[in-house]
């Protein structure tokens, strides 16, 4: 693999690939030192226009336990806000000849034309309402390591459907992984034509009894300005997922941060049965397997753009000088 | 009758040319054969048979093989004057609708500021006697600044030369004000062409919805935003029994209402742009918003199909390329951001050769009828290779291979919807209103030799 720009273009072997690496990294998260030498030497740049908690920490914590120089830059007070263009920032920090750029976006296909400006490896960390390529794996990783394997599980994503990179990006990783997916929630939030996308459809939690896994999705407050939902009390009586709906042999996701009381109740958060905690722990290794897979991985070819000088190859062996 | 009784070109030479042995193709004047075309005095002068006429001092033209169609007529592009001359202007603008072997194309007038005076109208005509390479006709806008607020003075705007009324680049959302504009057409006469959309259904739509939309995460623009202002209008011109051309159909249903208010007798006519003729939602995959962005949006397959259809039985008179030259600025940012547009003039007739004639979907006759269709509706003639016509002529090598962009481009902006594709066809020479419009580099070099 060259970046991760989305989900739609990893095979489920590369998946894999990148679980198990993650599984050795929860190993160096019980130590006493939690760091590895493995990109020492190397950069990596975080570049978020949008705000972001978890994934911009997780994947910050994640270059340093690799031992790697961090770049973090922020829109809000960058020259971004100065009225630079995407391009131009991207050529500005590639000439610090960073290994990695991880770019978080609010439109689709950003991450896509930043792989085309840099010779670094480029890490879509969301765009748009396009996709959300970590995420889904660390959901993988953490479904992964509660059930063994996917095969057959039975998943429903439930909530905004329409406008979540979340969705769209777990419903290719779950069904790549053997799962089979069901959508559901109000029509007004589901996208026309994506059970073309393999997956099934629902409009009520009628039959979420079905499920092994329900996957709520967060309702952004806007979205009842914009008249997909009359009401958060309608939306919240119709589609939140609660302990009443739940039953107790099923997992319960989301992918933060939650809005408490609107699509999911605080006691089925609290339950046992919520792996939202998990999911969080997993963001950390996952996006460290992420980078040490991009970076380190043999078939990486050399960068074909770029001033050539300093060009990263393999990583450093602990102990030797760089 | 000639383009320029009514279009503004600049003044030249009138060419006095021989076609010898080419494969002359007219479909509606009834002509297919091989033939030596005489352009003399402005005018088709005669199609002798082949070898047989005289040459008189005449530049003579090697054209065995090579065919000559009535040139091309595009009722819709966008020269961007006034406002945006670092997109296209007329000089280059009429310089890539020459190399695309049109003999007049119609601006639309959604400039900056727009055109909505009888002094924008007149400074325009100027500019195109100066620069122009083929003839150009500008339309006005039916608002005042685009605003749908208020009708701008279209008797006074008809007067100073405006062939007809658009806002194309926005809808006229107010069913009063459309109501109002086809009512006053009947004391100013002009097309009125439309860009039909209702921004209340497309909202922050980019891209067809559909599954594609669904799978790429891109908000959509359902095809009912285009086909319910179709109806709205359609219905309103019956009622007025007014004349509207519907601009750049995109979507079937569309289609549908377009051929059922044409046989209620309505006077409608309707355009259809090369790229929605070749390219599906599919292309928006990519993200590339170079070649797949534009308003409206490249839609389903079902839809492409329905155009096709449109275009065969006649309810879809005219391709019209909808040329929208954007810089590299403006499209080098993710899709969501990227300026709507792709250019088509240079690409339109061997594209659709390509796409549509090659593969059998569509025959050579009714493409090259189709490519001049667009002349009629805004009450011009039909480029014609008839004797006697006025010499507006596109000879062309249907083999020759070239790949889009390769040479660079006539027009000033480079987001051609056809960049780097390989595509069958080429115009070699274009004669507009009696004037040698436009030579292909290399094929000139071959005739001098």
């Amino acid at each position: 693999m060259r970046h991760l720009l989305a989900i739609e273009d990893v095979t489920r072997e590369e998946i894999e690939a990148i679980l198990d690496r993650a599984e050795s990294f929860a190993e160096v998260g019980r130590r006493d030192i939690k760091k590895v030498p493995t990109l020492r030497g190397r950069t990596v740049v975080t570049l978020f226009y949008e705000s972001s908690t978890r994934t911009s920490s997780s994947f910050e914590l994640a270059a340093k336990r690799l031992s790697a120089d961090l770049v973090s830059v922020k829109a809000a007070g960058s020259s971004v806000d100065k009225g630079e263009s995407l391009k131009d920032t991207i050529a500005t920090l590639s000439a610090y000849d960073p290994a990695a750029i991880v770019i978080r976006h609010p439109y689709a296909g950003a991450a896509q034309m930043v792989a085309g400006w840099t010779s670094a490896a480029v890490v879509n960390a969301g765009d748009g309402k396009h996709e959300h390529p970590s995420q889904a794996l660390l959901d993988v990783y953490t479904l992964r390591r509660r059930l063994g394997s996917l095969d057959g599980v039975r998943i429903w994503i439930v909530g905004d459907v329409l406008h979540s990179r979340v969705a769209r990006s777990n419903l290719i990783a779950f069904q790549r992984m053997g799962a089979e997916v069901t959508v559901c929630g109000p029509p007004t939030l589901i996208p026309r034509g994506i059970e073309q996308l393999g997956c099934e459809v629902e409009h009520s939690l009628d039959r979420l009894d079905e499920a092994e896994v329900v996957y709520a999705l967060r309702l952004q407050q806007e979205r009842m300005a914009e008249s997909f939902v009359p009401s958060l009390r309608e939306y919240a009586a119709t589609f939140q997922v609660d302990t009443r709906r739940l039953n107790p042999r099923q997992l319960l996701m989301h992918p933060g941060p939650v809005n408490r009381g609107v699509e999911l109740s605080g006691e089925a958060i609290d339950s046992p049965q919520s792996l939202i905690a998990e999911q969080v722990a997993a963001g950390l290794v996952v996006r460290m397997a992420i980078l040490y897979e991009l970076l380190t991985g043999a078939e990486r070819p050399a960068p074909t753009q770029g001033d050539g000088e300093g060009t990263p190859g393999s990583p450093t062996p602990i102990g030797t000088s760089a | 009758m000639s383009l320029t009784d009514t279009l503004d070109v600049r003044p030249g030479e009138q060419a006095h040319l021989v076609l010898r042995r080419a494969t002359v193709l007219d479909p509606v004047a009834g002509i297919d054969g091989v033939h030596d075309v005489v352009v003399r005095d402005g005018e088709i002068a005669e199609l002798a048979g082949p070898g047989e006429a005289k040459t008189d001092g005449a530049e003579v033209v090697e054209a065995e093989g090579l065919h000559a169609f009535p040139a091309f007529f595009d009722p819709h592009v966008h020269l961007r004057t006034p406002g945006h001359e670092h997109k296209e202007d007329v000089e280059t603008g009429t310089r890539s609708a020459a190399a695309g072997g049109f003999c007049g194309i119609l601006a639309m007038a959604n400039t900056d500021p727009p055109v909505s005076t009888a002094a924008d109208i007149t400074a325009l005509r100027e500019q195109a006697r100066a620069g122009a390479s083929v003839p150009v006709g500008f339309l006005a806008t039916v608002t005042k600044e685009m605003r749908g607020e208020e009708l701008t003075e279209m008797v006074e705007l008809r007067e100073a030369g405006a062939v007809g009324f658009s806002d194309d680049g926005l809808p006229i959302q107010s069913a009063r004000i459309m109501r109002r504009a086809l009512q006053y057409q009947r004391l100013c006469g002009g097309n009125i062409a439309l860009h039909e959309e209702d921004p209340e259904l497309s909202g922050d739509g980019v891209m067809h919805e559909g599954p594609v939309s669904a799978a790429v995460g891109l908000a959509g623009i359902p095809s009912v935003s285009e086909s319910t202002m179709v109806a709205r209008d359609a219905a309103l011109a019956a009622y007025e029994q007014a004349r509207i051309h519907v601009q750049h159909l995109s979507a079937a249903e569309s289609v549908e209402i377009v051929r059922a208010a044409k046989a209620a007798g309505v006077k409608i006519s309707a355009e259809a742009s090369p790229h929605h003729l070749c390219l599906t939602d599919e292309e928006v995959r990519s993200l590339d918003p170079h070649r797949f962005k534009m308003n409206p949006p490249l839609r389903h397959e079902s839809d492409r199909q329905a155009l096709i259809a449109g275009l065969r039985d006649g309810t879809i008179e005219c391709v019209a390329t909808d040329h929208a030259p954007h810089q590299a600025e403006e499209k080098e940012v993710p899709y969501e951001q990227a300026a709507m547009g792709v250019t088509g003039l240079e690409t339109a007739f061997a594209a659709l050769h390509t796409e549509l004639v090659m593969p059998g979907v569509i025959d050579l006759g009714l493409l090259v009828e189709r490519m001049a269709g667009g002349a009629a509706p805004f009450g011009l003639e039909r480029p014609s290779l008839a004797p006697g016509s006025e010499a507006n002529v596109a000879l062309c090598d249907l083999g020759a291979e070239w790949t889009v962009g390769e040479d660079g481009y006539e027009s000033r902006s480079q987001n051609s919807w056809c960049a780097g594709r390989t595509l069958t066809g080429r115009v070699l020479v274009t004669v507009a209103a009696g004037q040698v419009a436009f030579r292909l580099r290399s094929f000139a070099l071959e005739v001098a030799l």
